[in-house]
């Protein structure tokens, strides 16, 4: 019954664990607030005097009015993209709008590429759409309070869009570009002084990703559009509009932008016009990305900050080549327009850097990257020379371009820069003949490297005026691992060069992000080659040598984004253990001076006083005993099962608490480890011995465990009278159940107690083993010791005892010598006319009555409790 | 005291720590658990050796496609990559039945045997009894979470050499540094390991059977590492007692990031100390009757 109750609570216990559980779960899993779309096509501005819509989807959140969001969605995407963002910024309390761009999906109109006559004329149209939305919270008639904000080709419109409107409260923009003819043909060389200007070109066209970019909006790419649109727009310009798509299709072939193309991209790049743009802007660019590499986001920073505004720069893992999480974009974009959107501050600019490989994954121990705040903002000009050597060499240029290294491809460049980070070597890159290497010693000390670096080279051609060349810095580990960090190279095209003559370039190699180990060096690689871009197809080869043999490696200083402060947590912990310490301690020392000990009662063994023990279900076990032993008795404790004896016992060895009451032993209150317990022998219920150990380990290790001189212990005497023989080595686990018996017995008498405790002792014993037993404490007893022995079997109490305690469903019975106990106050006279002489009595004056003759002990206790037994 | 108890008792002399570790050490499974941690890393060496044949060019496209963890990948490299490894291995599961095993064991299975009744009819007291049992149970802890790596340490060594080791961030450490570096990881994953011995260890005063007290704290561990997986309860899932559990990974990069393990020292202790108090507080009322 107990046992079941007891079963029961633990099931509680972990039920309630379990809903506990659930319930963390179901309050922190955040439940959708009801957010509300709503579709709706709305006018853009008119294209060749044809009226465009834009396929639009409003979000609401639960409470309105409230501040707007206007997200733009990436090159050959559409509205439906955005979705999870719009969602779960809707969550958090904004008015989301998204939309696709006119040349995409069901909106109409043309591609003209974020130019600002139609796209960002279109984006205005939407900040004035959002100001007619009740829901939207305004500054003021017809200006909303609004955020822009979108990746890549949507970045940029919400550059373009937060310099062309006033009204825009915030910008957010990803992986984006700051110069669209830098970004498709860039230039790694930089204009120095040994450069006369003109020297360097637009640069190198970087053809695979713009035929990736111009099929992924051609009819066959956007699948999603309707079919009237798709065949109004057949041909080989999809829906592009007609100048961009000659523009693409010249430079395409020449590998040259024509001066049409340079004017479309310069109007669509967001770098003319930065100095307009007065709201706070959060940029973000990743590090895996080799069609805006990190460099766009330095020079839009640059530009938008050299007027005061505030910007914030994250460089963040993934990008164009690597994978984006949407939780992370939305998280790094409340932190940003939270502040100036719901609560109408002006952030201050800061700079983050997510480092690869500085931190190991503890669910999957591979390395991960953490986010690293930048100390000293940005931009950061730190930078870090470092020595290279190499002798001057010569690379070949095949004719045709081919073989080419590859270093990336569009998508899927983070790919081969993972395998490279994890130590395959970068074969790929390697063409033999084409390269040209300029390496440093091993690095003393680990070196973070952020941002791009700079190093200047004597470039020789021979038998043209004009080279392609392609730059990067490779880690090379000591155990001749090699890597491309973000497989990132920088292309190199000059011209006007005169063969044979060198020309002094400073080159400015590929914006990385890459903790450099100690020990691991860095290689400065100048190729001929790399498939990702347009090549000369004349064979040609060039002369490279170190100017001064200094590669200045840009870097950053500060330190790893962990919020919160580490130090209080361990302060707390510590804390905690030390109030735990200072509680026991003191708990232990109230238990100490808490003794009580009465000096009358310091000669009697056994005091019993008013004993209650009431266990946790209501059940009372002893119901108000008092009794006393004293010093030289053998007093038998009696009682049929569940009489209270055992549980007597217990009390008195102080292992429960009684519920009230007091059992005192020499004088002394028995609690839990109460030190006159060492004066007590005990046996109670059953033997307590560890089963891997011999029986005579059992006994020296329990004696060693009392603490108390070894030369007291009358191991010997026990062990006699555990009378167990060659037995005393074996295994207790061995044992016979009487064996066991007797030497838990023996274990009681160690040391020979002034008071020994035995709870039902011959239980499993056999009747010749019992006989042995009575004599054993009748020795016992003779010494002058004192013996209680608790049992259910009369005849051994009769025999053994010379006191008896009758207890009986937890109260006392009778008390007293055997002898007493036998006569139960009343003489017995045998007559043989038992009714003729009661008769005689009763005339006489004396009460009388009838009994059967009785001659033991049991026939007492049988009259004492069998009214009511059951 | 003494003049009134003059049969040479005295609580402060019972249940001494040698007579405790002697009970404890000639137990099966103390046995069989030292013999599990020296056999493991020589398994896994034997393996290592054995697939590494084949599994050299192997091991390159494994770890280019993304799978398996860094630590693997560098297992071989020497004594300390070894070493670490192991512990990574182990770290999760293994050491932690092992605390429990020795921490939950200890009082419970005294319980079973009915022998605790008698250790406090000594009388041991009550607090002296719980703090000599979780010394001797914290120390065998201690002992198994320092005999693996040290043991593996040797056998990594034996097996692949004494090459300095190399972090999976990059970089290489001498011998020197090397040991620090393992000696941070063990003494961190020692205090995380607190708290399954802590827990272990109340249930182990509550309940009356070892199994349950062992189980209860593994389970403890399995279903905390369930939890944290849950991205959802974020801002709550960093006081989980497991979520700190494997941040002695900061100390193998190339400056040791103390941040994490101050947190998950921080909440190790805290746990630590609570179920500690636990313990103490239901045993100084517990009713024995077992």
């Amino acid at each position: 019954m107990r046992r079941l109750g007891r079963r029961r609570r633990w099931a509680l216990v972990a039920l309630g664990a379990v809903a506990v559980a659930g319930a963390a779960v179901a309050i922190t899993v955040p439940r959708s607030p009801t957010v509300v779309t709503r579709d709706e096509m709305v006018a853009g501005t008119p294209e060749s005097g044809a009226p465009v819509e834009l396929d639009t989807t409003v979000y609401l959140p639960a409470r309105t009015p409230a501040p707007a969001v206007l997200l733009a969605h990436g090159f050959g995407g559409s509205k439906t993209d955005l979705a999870p963002e719009a969602r779960s910024l809707a969550e958090h309390g904004y008015v989301v709008l998204t939309y696709t761009a006119r040349g995409f999906g069901r909106s109409g109109g043309l591609i003209h590429l974020d130019a600002p006559a139609y796209e960002v004329a279109d984006a205005k149209d939407l900040v004035s759409y959002l100001a007619t939305l009740p829901e939207v919270r305004t500054d003021a008639a017809g200006d909303p309070r609004v955020g822009v904000a979108g990746s890549s080709y949507g970045g940029a419109l919400a550059l373009l869009l937060g310099a062309d409107d006033p009204r825009v409260d915030a910008i957010g923009a990803d992986i984006t570009w700051s110069d669209l003819t830098q970004a498709l043909f860039p230039n790694g060389a930089v204009t120095g002084g040994a450069v006369t200007s003109g020297a360097v070109t637009s640069g190198v066209f970087k053809k695979m990703w713009a035929s990736e970019l111009f099929a992924s909006a051609s009819p066959s790419g956007s699948s999603t559009s309707s079919a009237s649109a798709s065949a109004a727009h057949a041909g080989p310009c999809g829906r592009f509009a007609p100048d961009l798509c000659a523009g693409y299709q010249q430079a395409a072939q020449t590998g040259e932008p024509g001066p049409d193309l340079v004017a479309l991209l310069r109007a669509s790049s967001p770098a003319g016009v930065l100095g307009r743009i007065t709201a706070p802007t959060l940029l973000s660019e990743g590090e895996d990305d080799s069609l805006f590499t990190l460099s766009q986001a330095d020079e839009n920073a640059a530009g938008i900050a050299a007027h005061g505004t505030p910007v914030r720069v994250v460089w963040r893992a993934g990008g164009h080549d690597g994978g984006t999480s949407t939780a992370d974009l939305v998280t790094s974009l409340e932190g940003w327009f939270d502040p100036v959107l719901l609560h109408g501050t002006r952030p201050t600019g800061s700079f983050a850097v997510t480092v690869p490989g500085t931190g190991i994954s503890a669910a999957t121990g591979r390395a991960v990257a953490q986010t690293l705040e930048a100390a000293d903002g940005y931009p950061s000009s730190r930078t870090v020379h470092v020595p290279v050597a190499g002798q001057p060499q010569t690379v070949q240029a095949p004719a045709g371009g081919s073989p080419a290294a590859i270093s990336s491809v569009p998508g899927v460049g983070g790919l081969l820069a993972a395998a490279a980070s994890t130590g395959v070597p970068s074969g790929l890159s390697a063409v033999p003949g084409q390269v040209a290497r300029f390496a440093s010693a091993p690095l003393p000390t680990a070196v973070l490297v952020a941002g791009a670096s700079t190093i200047s080279l004597d470039v020789t051609a021979s038998g043209s005026s004009d080279a392609t060349l392609f730059a990067a810095v490779h880690v090379v580990g000591a155990g001749g691992t090699d890597s491309l960090p973000a497989g990132l190279v920088s292309p190199i095209h000059l011209v006007g060069l005169t063969p044979g003559v060198p020309r002094t370039v400073t080159i400015r190699l590929p914006a990385v992000v890459s903790n450099v180990a100690a020990g691991d060096r860095l290689v400065v690689e100048i190729g001929t080659t790399d498939l990702a871009y347009a090549l000369p197809t004349t064979p040609r080869a060039y002369t490279i040598a170190l100017t001064d043999g200094v590669l200045s490696v840009a870097t950053v200083d500060g330190r790893i984004l962990r919020g919160g402060h580490p130090w209080t947590w361990l302060i707390v912990g510590l804390a905690a253990i030390a109030a735990l310490v200072v509680g026991l301690a003191a708990a232990s020392a109230g238990r100490r001076r808490r003794r009580s000990v009465v000096t009358e009662l310091g000669t009697v063994p056994v005091a019993v006083d008013a004993l209650v023990k009431e266990y946790g279900d209501g059940y009372r076990a002893v119901d108000g005993v008092t009794f006393r032993v004293e010093a030289g008795q053998v007093v038998g404790l009696l009682g049929p099962n569940g009489a209270g004896k055992t549980t007597t016992l217990r009390v008195l060895m102080g292992l429960i608490r009684p519920t009230s009451g007091t059992v005192r032993v020499f004088g002394e209150l028995v609690e839990a480890g109460a030190p006159v317990l060492s004066r007590i022998g005990s046996f109670i219920e059953g033997p307590g011995l560890l089963p891997h150990l011999s029986g005579r380990d059992n006994l020296r290790l329990y004696w060693a465990a009392t603490g108390r001189p070894s030369t007291d212990s009358e191991l010997d005497t026990a062990l006699e009278i555990a009378g167990l023989g060659g037995s005393v080595d074996r295994l207790v686990k061995t044992y016979s159940q009487g064996m066991r018996q007797r030497l838990a017995i023996a274990q009681a008498m160690l040391g020979l107690p002034e008071l020994l405790v035995l709870d039902e002792p011959t239980n499993g014993l056999d009747p010749l083993q019992i006989a042995e037993m009575r004599e054993v404490l009748r020795r016992y007893a003779a010494t002058g010791r004192t013996v209680v022995v608790s049992s259910h079997l009369l005849a051994e109490v009769e025999q053994t005892c010379t006191h008896v305690v009758v207890m009986h469903k937890g109260r006392l019975v009778a008390v007293g010598s055997v002898a007493e106990i036998a006569a139960a106050g009343r003489m017995q006279l045998a007559v043989d006319d038992p009714d003729h002489a009661v008769a005689i009595l009763a005339a006489a004056g004396v009460a009388a009555q009838a009994v059967p003759a009785r001659r033991s002990l049991e026939d007492i206790f049988i009259e004492m409790v069998g009214e009511d037994r059951d | 005291m003494a003049d009134v108890h003059d049969n040479g008792f005295r609580p402060g002399r019972t249940l001494r720590l040698r007579v405790e570790f002697t009970r404890q050490l000639r137990r099966r499974r103390t046995q069989l658990a030292a013999v599990v941690l020296l056999v493991l890393p020589v398994v896994i060496a034997v393996a290592f050796r054995v697939s590494s044949p084949s599994g050299s060019s192997g091991g390159g496209t494994r770890s280019g496609g993304g799978s398996g963890s860094a630590l693997v990948t560098l297992a071989t490299t020497g004594a300390t990559n070894f070493a670490l490894f192991t512990e990574f291995a182990s770290a999760g599961f293994l050491l932690v039945v092992i605390v429990a095993l020795f921490c939950g064991d200890t009082v419970a299975s005294e319980a079973s045997w009915s022998s605790l009744r008698y250790l406090l009819a000594i009388p041991v007291p009550r607090s002296r009894l719980l703090r000599q049992k979780l010394t001797v149970g914290l120390t065998l802890s201690v002992g198994a979470n320092v005999l693996l790596p040290a043991w593996s340490f040797l056998v990594g060594g034996a097996f692949f050499g004494w090459a300095p080791g190399r972090s999976p961030l990059g970089g290489t450490f001498t011998i020197g540094v090397a040991l620090q570096r393992l000696l941070v990881v063990v003494a961190y994953a020692s205090v995380q390991a607190l708290v399954v011995a802590a827990l272990a260890f109340l249930l182990s005063v509550v309940t009356d059977a070892p199994l349950g007290a062992v189980g209860g704290a593994t389970m403890l561990v399995v279903v905390s590492n369930i939890l944290d997986s849950i991205s959802a309860l974020d801002p709550y899932r960093q006081y989980l007692p497991t979520h700190f559990q494997y941040s002695w990974l900061d100390a193998l990069g190339p400056t040791i990031v103390w941040d994490d393990m101050m947190r998950g020292t921080g909440a190790a202790l805290v746990y630590a100390a609570v179920f500690f108090a636990a313990a103490w507080w239901a045993f100084q009322r517990k009713d024995v009757v077992s």
